[in-house]
């Protein structure tokens, strides 16, 4: 609903938003900026913006201290794994209820989203003990499972928006020029249905990467990804705010410019279809 | 196209993901509640049986169980109210003619991509710190005391934490909303003389309604089950302070080895969660359909 106006009114408006925006992302300006100060500047009083001596120690002990590689690589297989076994699943479902709906479809879905309510604190003892018995404790398998069960409402939900917007007409005009059934989802479909599938793809990546419930109740070592890396640099003591940011930089980096670079798709998709 | 085959077919194509939904929600819902009915103490395994409610019994007598419901519900309507206000303003603002609008985006949607723990840490240790915080070092610079935010105000701190995390969530939904409405209808009410203020009430709120339903209901689900950031910072404390029912089951399982108390908070949070899911379907369904 963007309106004309005149150039200073159009100034005063982006030094506002411009302020209440970087008074949101300035957390992690902050910690970005902080992780490469050194120890003593990190709790420098009063607080230092900009630091004299720049420094890449802090990176350099983290990376040296702890294996960040392990970590960064099982968050990967973790929530890539989890993301694309749940749209195997998913995919069909979604498919199937957008195109065929039935007369309970949209109560299912409900029911979908509902599993989600149950607070993972509520069956951690139960799924403790099944990872125990079945060897899936601390493994990766283990985890893309768990994740992939979660997220596997919210990926039926977004693909099932996606998929409905998809106009039923241009399916008729196929088979009326005589496209088969194979043909029809290879040249029709498939093409309308790549950007929800990627956005979704996208979305349920970021929510695996940053989940911190069963990643950390369901590992130790072998298993553990970033958010257990990042749980394992204890109270810092102020002593370790430099190090403790470079930590979270490493952490968070990877998804934050992921994110930055899809975030036009990515609202799309979390708004559920419901706001267009 | 609904021919009998091509529903059989449909079926077919929702029943993987049905299937493994429901063992994934009623295998350990069941162990759940098999629980909670009997005695389980990781400390004294001899010791084994079934207790009738004395689980339950045990979390309704318990002098915090009042306080962890309070809690619970607290942190979800205290971060739904702030992120749902400041979301409001911050999308009118940014809808209005700037300079720059796709940067600002991608600054105000960053505090989402930020994993619960580290968002946690970083204003606990960064910002709220009572020595070394750039909070602490603000109030000094003013010649005040520093506030202990997370030993005087645990629960207010966590609520503004998790709201940093969502305000991005709201804020971008209800600007995607905020843009589909048309500029005709505004200036319209405008030349018939429309205050700013009966605009935004009359025009824009009840444009936003859905948008809002849709913020309410998917935040709901993700802050019944805040976790991460009580664990990080406060571990429930002071004292019991700010404990909500998932972090008193893990106290009572990870911390007291007592597994069929927890199975017992363990289902009261289930009864909690299905409460709140009513009254919200019954809202939400009704949005979603049009």
């Amino acid at each position: 609903m963007a309106r004309a106006v005149s150039t200073r009114r159009k100034l005063f408006y982006t030094a506002a938003a411009w302020s209440v925006a970087l008074l949101i992302f300035f957390p992690v300006l902050w910690t970005i900026l902080t992780s490469f100060k050194t120890e003593a500047s990190a709790v420098a009083s009063p607080p230092e913006l900009f630091t004299a001596d720049w420094t890449l120690d802090n990176y350099a002990e983290v990376w040296g201290r702890s294996d960040y590689p392990r970590f960064f690589w099982n968050s990967v297989v973790i929530s890539v794994g989890s993301t694309l076994l749940g749209l195997l699943i998913a995919i069909p479902a979604a498919w199937s209820m957008a195109f065929v709906p039935g007369p309970r479809t949209k109560d299912l879905l409900m029911w979908m989203l509902s599993t989600k309510m149950m607070p993972a604190a509520a069956v951690l003892i139960p799924m403790y003990l099944i990872f125990q018995r079945t060897g899936l404790f601390d493994t990766r398998t283990g985890l893309v499972l768990a994740l992939m069960l979660m997220n596997l409402p919210v990926i039926v939900w977004m693909l099932y928006t996606y998929f409905k917007e998809i106009p039923v007409e241009i399916l008729e005009a196929a088979r009326m020029d005589g496209a088969s059934l194979k043909n029809e989802i290879i040249y029709v479909l498939t093409p309308m249905a790549i950007p929800g599938i990627a956005s979704t793809m996208l979305l349920n990546i970021i929510l695996a990467w940053n989940e911190a419930f069963w990643t950390i109740t369901l590992t130790t070592t072998k298993a553990a990804p970033l958010s257990a890396f990042i749980a394992s640099f204890s109270a810092p003591q102020g002593l370790f705010y430099a190090k403790l940011s470079a930590a979270s930089t490493m952490a968070i980096a990877p998804i934050l410019i992921l994110g930055w670079f899809s975030q036009k798709q990515l609202v799309r998709g979390l708004t559920f279809g419901a706001v267009k | 196209m609904a021919t009998q085959s091509s529903r059989t077919a449909a079926r077919l194509m929702v029943a993987p993901s049905v299937t493994v939904l429901f063992i994934w929600m009623i295998v350990p819902l069941a162990m759940t509640l098999w629980f909670s009915f009997r005695v389980y103490r990781l400390l004294s395994p001899e010791r084994t049986g079934w207790v009738g409610f004395r689980n339950f019994a045990w979390f309704f007598n318990s002098p915090d169980f009042w306080l962890t419901i309070v809690n619970t519900l607290a942190l979800v309507g205290g971060v739904l109210a702030i992120t749902i206000i400041l979301g409001v303003l911050i999308a009118l603002l940014i809808d209005l003619p700037v300079w720059g609008q796709g940067p600002l985006r991608i600054l105000v949607i960053s505090p989402f991509f930020v994993m619960p723990p580290v968002a946690a840490s970083i204003w606990e240790n960064l910002f709220m710190h009572p020595q070394n915080g750039m909070f602490a070092a603000a109030a000094i610079g003013l010649g005040m005391k520093p506030i202990l935010f997370l030993e005087s105000y645990p629960m207010s701190s966590v609520i503004f934490i998790v709201s940093w995390e969502w305000l991005p969530f709201a804020t971008l939904i209800l600007l995607t909303a905020l843009q589909s409405l048309s500029s005709e209808q505004l200036e319209a009410a405008e030349m018939d003389g429309a205050s700013a203020l009966n605009r935004f009430r009359y025009i824009v709120l009840p444009h936003l309604t859905r948008a809002i339903t849709v913020v309410i209901l998917i935040q709901t689900i993700f802050l019944l089950g805040i976790f991460g950031e009580i664990f990080t910072t406060t571990q429930g404390g002071p004292g019991s302070a700010s404990t909500t029912l998932p972090y008193s089951i893990y106290k009572q399982a990870v911390i007291a080895k007592d597994i069929g108390r927890a199975a017992a908070g363990g289902i009261i949070a289930v009864i909690l969660a299905n409460i709140v899911a009513y009254f919200l379907m019954r809202s939400m369904g009704k949005n979603l359909d049009a």
